[in-house]
């Protein structure tokens, strides 16, 4: 039985995107053949985009899940007396599936990378009698490749987890705020007037908000409750099949509407320049509708700014989102993210000897994944800002 | 130029409305008083009588907007939005939800050790970063500058929770040499606050030595700068005098565009180092979901923000005579 989130959603909206691109940059049609021409020039920006790739690879794989029927010992369907299947309420994912033994490998605490016992010393009962206090063995010594956490979790599965809380995090902000930025820009850019007067003093309105304090009072309100990763309720499911209110949903949304000023103020400066160009004026003049030229001649021409804000504000959201965490109004506990792993973990770094291997891990796999969309948002910039084209 | 100033400070009277009916919509509207009452008294057993109780002695227990139980101008005075949003443009922020604390006598006795964290970052890591970054310039297309551009992108790259929790293991715990965490008064407290600043400094360095290696970059294809070349000045007097001078507007947009983020930095460092601030401060009342403390700082945040603006458009005009807004 198939589970969508919303963020799923989001995600396969970005897959489905990047096919897109990448079938019009073979068909060397406009902007996205330069995009991939640059690429091809530049291999740090070559590496980066095969990272992100197999990032994006892997959070598509922990898109997709769906909840098992319970089965007997004889692999017999357990149905209700109503004959209704019964399913585990746990969904699991595709990665979920492939880590399916990292998942049931637990131990009982912390232990080190690789290691063979336990970090911490136990009163161990020898066969013959007598209490000795040592490292007691790992149940799977040896397999735990970054160790395991608090409660005896592998953390490289925990930080592989993380993986699709911040690709959503970073595209998924964007992607919900895109449509309002354009729509305002556009109108406010090409009506001008008394539109303009109130879209720009909504966002600078918005704007003089501390946008982190922004963050804070709207997830108060709105961002407590909702599916946070884990077992799905009856109430989750009574909403749709697609369980709409989840939290790291609303964390998207409310950081797309504190995010959206800053490229609705470029949209709406490029629209300004475009509306007095010779074609959107002799469409006019033709007598097309405002809303044909907007749609025809003045979107197009703005989806280089959508594109390179896009790519240049994901890094920026994936950092914030481990900050986010450690204030308390990040993604919910049950979702695996990096700055969850991060705030469970930084209070064992002054353990003695201390705990390094779960910040180690989050910060390492969080690391390459803004690294290379750094590097990756520069190429895009580089190709499609005139400004910084051939430099 | 003083009409451009007053004029410029009454565009930003309507924004501070609107801010204040934002967050009023917000906290008093969308998230009721009854909700708030709930969270503070405890979500299970609480009793109608208690929640009317609370309300009444936090003065939430008049209507949103509009009072239609009064006359004339009672009708507007006498509701939430007025009572809790007029005396903030006084700087009256009543007192907080939780603990009956005054949230005013809070703020000016906490402002100042974030001042002594945020200042010194902030203006250590302009200074540093323009340092850098014209250095950077002055060398460009060798490789210095190649590689100086590469560990920008990895030190903006890396995460500053990484900074905060290395830079207190490794100088803190490893080598001893600044105390983790705590704040003490006076002359005192420079030990606690020097890791802080460095670590400010160091994580936002990568990100401005790059943008404003962009900047002075732009400058640099210009044409008064051939001409300053061609009858004859040093590389360096081209630089420092001249660039510098043009690259100021793109500068100090940047230098306000990160007033927020001083914000945003300080909720993080002042709560990883134990410093008793602003953002501690807001920290604790977002745990303890006090709205009124909050709301205090949202306000007071984005009246910060707003004279930065007006103190970028004010210092517009004096870097570049040719700006003058009619």
């Amino acid at each position: 039985m198939p589970i969508i989130l919303a963020t799923d959603f989001i995600v396969y909206l970005l897959f489905i995107g990047a096919l897109f691109f990448v079938s019009l940059a073979i068909k060397r049609q406009g902007k996205a053949f330069d995009v991939l021409r640059r690429i091809k020039g530049n291999r740090l920006a070559a590496l980066s985009t095969i990272a992100l790739v197999a990032y994006g690879l892997i959070a598509f794989c922990d898109s997709v899940r769906w909840r098992d029927a319970i089965t007997d010992e004889k692999g017999v369907v357990q149905k209700t007396e109503y004959g209704k299947t019964i399913f585990n309420p746990e969904p699991l994912s595709i990665l979920d599936r492939v880590f399916i033994k990292k998942r049931e490998e637990v131990e009982k605490t912390f232990s080190a990378p690789l290691a063979d016992t336990l970090f911490v010393k136990e009163t161990i009962e020898l066969p013959d009698g007598p209490t000795i206090r040592d490292y007691p063995p790992l149940k799977y010594p040896g397999t735990h490749l970054l160790g395991t956490d608090k409660v005896g979790g592998d953390v490289f599965f925990a930080a592989l987890k993380g993986i699709r809380t911040g690709v959503v995090i970073g595209a998924g902000t964007t992607v919900v705020m895109i449509p309002f930025a354009i729509l305002f820009g556009v109108l406010a850019g090409y009506y001008g007037k008394w539109i303009d007067d109130i879209i720009q003093y909504t966002y600078t309105t918005l704007s003089s908000i501390p946008g982190v304090l922004l963050i804070v009072a709207f997830m108060l309100i709105f961002g407590t409750e909702g599916y946070q990763g884990g077992i799905v309720t009856d109430k989750d499911l009574a909403l749709s099949i697609f369980v709409l209110n989840e939290r790291l949903f609303w964390l998207c949304v409310i950081m797309g509407i504190t995010s959206w000023t800053d490229l609705c103020r470029l949209i709406r400066g490029e629209t300004l320049k475009l509306r007095e160009l010779e074609y959107v004026q002799a469409g006019r003049a033709f007598g097309s509708s405002g809303l044909a030229i907007i749609w025809r001649h003045i979107v197009p021409n703005v989806t280089h700014l959508v594109l390179i804000t896009m790519v240049l504000q994901f890094s920026g959201l994936v950092l914030a989102e481990a900050i986010l965490s450690y204030i308390g109004i990040g993604v919910g506990a049950e979702t695996g993210s990096w700055g969850n792993m991060i705030n469970n973990a930084r209070l064992e770094l002054s353990r003695e000897p201390s705990v390094w291997w779960s910040l180690a891990g989050a910060f390492v796999f969080m690391f390459c994944l803004v690294l290379p969309a750094n590097i990756f948002a520069d190429a895009v910039r580089d190709a499609l800002d005139p400004k910084f084209r051939g430099k | 130029m003083a009409r451009y100033i007053i004029r410029r400070l009454l565009y930003a009277i309507p924004i501070i409305i609107g801010v204040n009916i934002l967050t009023g919509i917000l906290f008093f509207y969308v998230n009721t008083p009854d909700d708030m009452a709930r969270k503070i008294l405890g979500e299970k057993n609480v009793t109608a009588e208690a929640i009317e109780g609370w309300k009444r002695e936090h003065g939430y227990d008049l209507p949103f907007a509009i009072n239609s139980g009064e006359d004339g101008v009672e009708k507007i005075t006498q509701t939430i939005l007025f009572q809790k949003s007029v005396p903030l443009l006084w700087f009256d922020f009543g007192t907080s939800d939780r603990e009956n604390v005054d949230i005013k006598e809070e703020i000016s006795r906490r402002i100042w050790p974030s001042f002594a964290v945020a200042l010194p970052t902030f203006t250590i890591g302009i200074l540093a970063s323009l340092v850098f970054s014209m250095l950077v310039a002055f060398m460009r297309g060798t490789y210095l500058d190649a590689w100086g551009v590469v560990a920008c992108v990895v030190m903006m790259s890396i995460s500053t929770l990484f900074y905060i929790i290395g830079g207190q293991y490794f100088f803190g715990k490893l080598l001893k040499l600044f105390p983790v965490s705590g704040y003490d008064t006076g002359i005192h407290s420079l030990k606690f606050l020097i890791l802080p600043v460095v670590i400010g400094v160091i994580s936002s360095i990568g990100g401005g030595v790059r943008f404003y290696r962009t900047v002075f970059l732009e400058e640099l294809g210009k044409d008064y700068v051939k001409t300053a070349r061609a009858k004859g000045l040093s590389e360096a007097v081209v630089l420092f005098k001249h660039v510098m001078k043009n690259a100021m507007i793109p500068v100090l947009t940047n230098v306000v565009v990160s007033i927020p983020f001083l914000f945003y930095g300080s909720l993080i460092m002042e709560s990883f180092f134990s410093i008793p601030g602003l953002g501690s401060f807001t920290i604790n009342a977002i745990n303890a979901q006090d709205f009124a403390i909050v709301r205090a700082m949202v306000y007071l945040g984005s009246i910060l923000y707003i004279i930065g603006l007006v103190m970028t458009d004010i210092s517009y005009t004096l870097v570049d005579p040719r700006i003058r807004f009619e």
